[in-house]
């Protein structure tokens, strides 16, 4: 029985010409640019992959690389199983589950420069609490414009503090998802509360998690507004993440070839982590 | 293995009851022998699943005690009463294969793996799922997950008692059937007590030696099939059980006489010392013949089921449903109906007024 119907084409073709539009033709451009040298007034000289040679040659892009994902595993390794255990021990019942559900959900709300500046003015040393308070009453010494420990502490906080809701919604979704009668099995069958976690409620969470994780790398890895309204960066250049660096030398310097090589690279690179992610993640429930 | 006895349990759900109706469980007084195949039948509502909790100890009564052969376990946990449950829908640890599942139970209980791997392997043979044994649970299809939920409640040595909650529902009908005999011929095999909650009398009869029928929160009556069938003692059993269930048609007793709809009927029961109340008479479709005389019925609908005819008639506005005989023929809309009195009954609000029970002693 043939249930194909080619026609059907023409129903996809406005989300087909919506994403020309605001992805393929911009993504287009960029990689136009990435293979040729402009000094401006749309005078382009062919330059063919030395932009990507030089880009993938250059220290300054791999520190900021390996900055970057410094930053992103610090925070999965923080976010994940932080999330997950503020999800456990919310209530499944009662009055309390949507006053926490609000309270988790406030962060999330925030827009992203405004979390910036929101946290440039919470550490000042001088009148923001957490950096008057650090300072005067419990004596540390912290002042994220000199020290670069304090500014990646800072982003890292931040950042928890910011998205650790979403891992927390995501958790919390699959675990409410869990029928009463396995926790009920569970009890009957002797189920120890690691044993109840290992067996029951991470299994029915996994799904939400790869998407937490994905997620979460994803937007850690593309990281921009949040650093570089708190830290621009600095001090030198020990918070200058990849996005910060690309606008830089884009915006900046106004190197167009090699800003283009750089975002092609830094796509394939968080398109490739983003694959391996999701196939390990899959692998066993396709088994 | 045990004898459960269930003594006066009430069950509320709300923190301070006021009246018999904010009782999901009014009064239960039950003993279960040990060894014995049950089957707690009764309408969605009626209070078996709460029974059924506060016996494998998910919920704490709030009146009454429970006794496992004589020791006091009502506060005891799910875990220490040594119960198993196997839940309406099937609850298998995903992410293990069958073996780990079995085994699991046992792994919990700190036993030693040899000995687990030989009660593993007996058990799967008992439910023949050997080959199935190394294949993760997850994909298995639901009757071999029920299976697999139920040898993990098999394989613990002197489980008290194995509870079935409407543990067929997500069977496909073909399956259910065979599902439904392996039970039975595992509980003559294991001689484990068992507990069968359901809603279907079909699989209630055919699994139980005894049968407890619930509803409005409180055992109605307790019995074999057979029993259930001859002689409800509640108009709910009788309606309940039987397809189509008994009649039930209001009756007044005057001068030493039961009359239905200006008729005098006799029936098996006794009229002395009649209990105050709504009075009934139930009889069974099987037990109501077509005559000359009798009550005055309007013929509604002749249905064929296969083995017999059944004639819906209506009294006044009161549906009687009659079976007829092979080659029995309704010629007119109107008929007359006799009830054959010895399994006729009189009822005074619901209960059989032959028995003395024990509900208005209280």
């Amino acid at each position: 029985m043939k249930t194909e119907n080619p026609r059907a084409w023409f129903l996809v073709l406005p989300v087909i010409l919506l994403v020309a539009f605001n992805a393929l033709i911009p993504l287009m451009t960029v990689v136009n640019y990435s293979v040729q040298e402009t000094f401006g007034n749309n005078v382009f000289f062919w330059q063919g992959v030395d932009w990507f040679e030089q880009i993938l040659h250059s220290e300054r892009f791999h520190a900021a690389l390996g900055r970057q994902f410094l930053f992103t595993g610090i925070i999965l390794a923080i976010e994940i199983p932080l999330g997950v255990a503020i999800a456990l021990a919310m209530p499944r019942k009662g009055i309390w589950v949507p006053v926490c559900l609000i309270l988790m959900a406030l962060p999330l709300l925030i827009p992203w420069n405004v979390v910036g500046a929101m946290w440039n003015i919470f550490t000042l040393p001088d009148i923001g609490l957490m950096g008057y308070g650090l300072n005067n009453w419990l004596g540390i010494e912290y002042d994220m414009t000199q020290s670069p420990l304090a500014a990646w502490v800072t982003i890292v906080v931040m950042d928890v503090w910011h998205w650790t809701s979403l891992v927390v919604l995501l958790a919390y979704a699959g675990l409410v998802s869990i029928p009463d009668a396995y926790y009920q099995a569970a009890e009957i069958d002797g189920a120890s509360k690691w044993s109840v976690f290992r067996f029951i409620q991470l299994p029915k969470m996994k799904q939400v998690l790869t998407i937490a994780v994905l997620l979460r790398f994803m937007d850690s890895f593309m990281i921009y507004t949040e650093p570089f309204v708190l830290t621009g960066g600095g001090p030198g250049n020990s918070t200058t993440l990849l996005s910060i660096d690309l606008v830089k030398v884009a915006l900046g310097q106004f190197d167009l070839g090699p800003a283009a090589a750089m975002s092609l690279i830094y796509f394939a690179i968080t398109l490739l982590v983003s694959w391996i992610f999701y196939t390990i993640m899959t692998k066993e429930s396709k088994e | 293995m045990a004898k459960i006895k269930l003594d006066n349990i009430r069950h509320s759900y709300f923190p301070n009851p006021k009246s018999d109706d904010d009782f999901a469980l009014k009064r239960v007084h039950f003993d279960w022998e040990d060894g014995g195949a049950y089957a707690l039948l009764g309408p969605s509502g009626c209070g078996k699943t709460t029974l059924l909790n506060i016996i494998s100890g998910l919920l704490i009564p709030s009146h009454g005690k429970l006794q496992f052969d004589g020791q006091d376990v009502t506060r005891l946990s799910p875990k220490d009463r040594n119960i198993a449950q196997v839940f309406q829908f099937p609850v298998i640890y995903d992410t293990m294969t069958v073996y780990d599942n079995l085994a699991f139970p046992l792994r919990n209980r700190g036993v030693n793996e040899a000995k687990i791997d030989a009660k593993v392997r007996e058990i799967a043979a008992m439910l023949e799922i050997e080959d199935m044994l190394s294949k993760k649970a997850a994909g298995l299809s639901p009757d071999n997950k029920q299976k697999i939920s139920l040898g993990r409640g098999l394989v613990r040595e002197d489980v008290n008692v194995i509870m079935f909650d409407e543990p067929l529902t997500v069977i496909d009908p073909h399956l259910k059937w065979k599902l439904r005999s392996k039970l039975k011929e595992l509980h003559q095999q294991v001689k484990t007590t068992m507990i069968y909650v359901t809603h279907d009398q079909t699989e209630a009869l055919t699994f139980a030696d005894q049968v407890v029928v619930m509803n409005f929160g409180q055992v109605l009556q307790v019995g074999t099939p057979q029993a259930l069938f001859d002689c409800p003692e509640h108009t709910f059993v009788g309606h309940f059980i039987g397809s189509p269930g008994m009649n039930v048609l209001p009756a007044q007793v005057k001068d030493g006489q039961v009359w239905v709809a200006g008729q005098a009927v006799e029936v098996s029961s006794s009229l002395e010392s009649l209990p105050e109340g709504k009075l009934e008479i139930g009889v069974r479709p099987e037990y109501v013949r077509i005559s000359d005389t009798g009550v005055e019925a309007t013929v509604r609908n002749l249905m064929d089921v296969g083995r017999h005819k059944v004639l819906e008639t209506l009294v006044g506005d009161i549906k009687v449903h009659v079976v007829l005989g092979e080659n029995q023929q309704v010629s007119s809309d109107r008929v007359h109906l006799q009830f054959e009195p010895a399994n006729t009954r009189l009822y005074a609000d619901g209960w059989l007024v032959d028995l003395q029970h024990e509900f208005e002693e209280v």
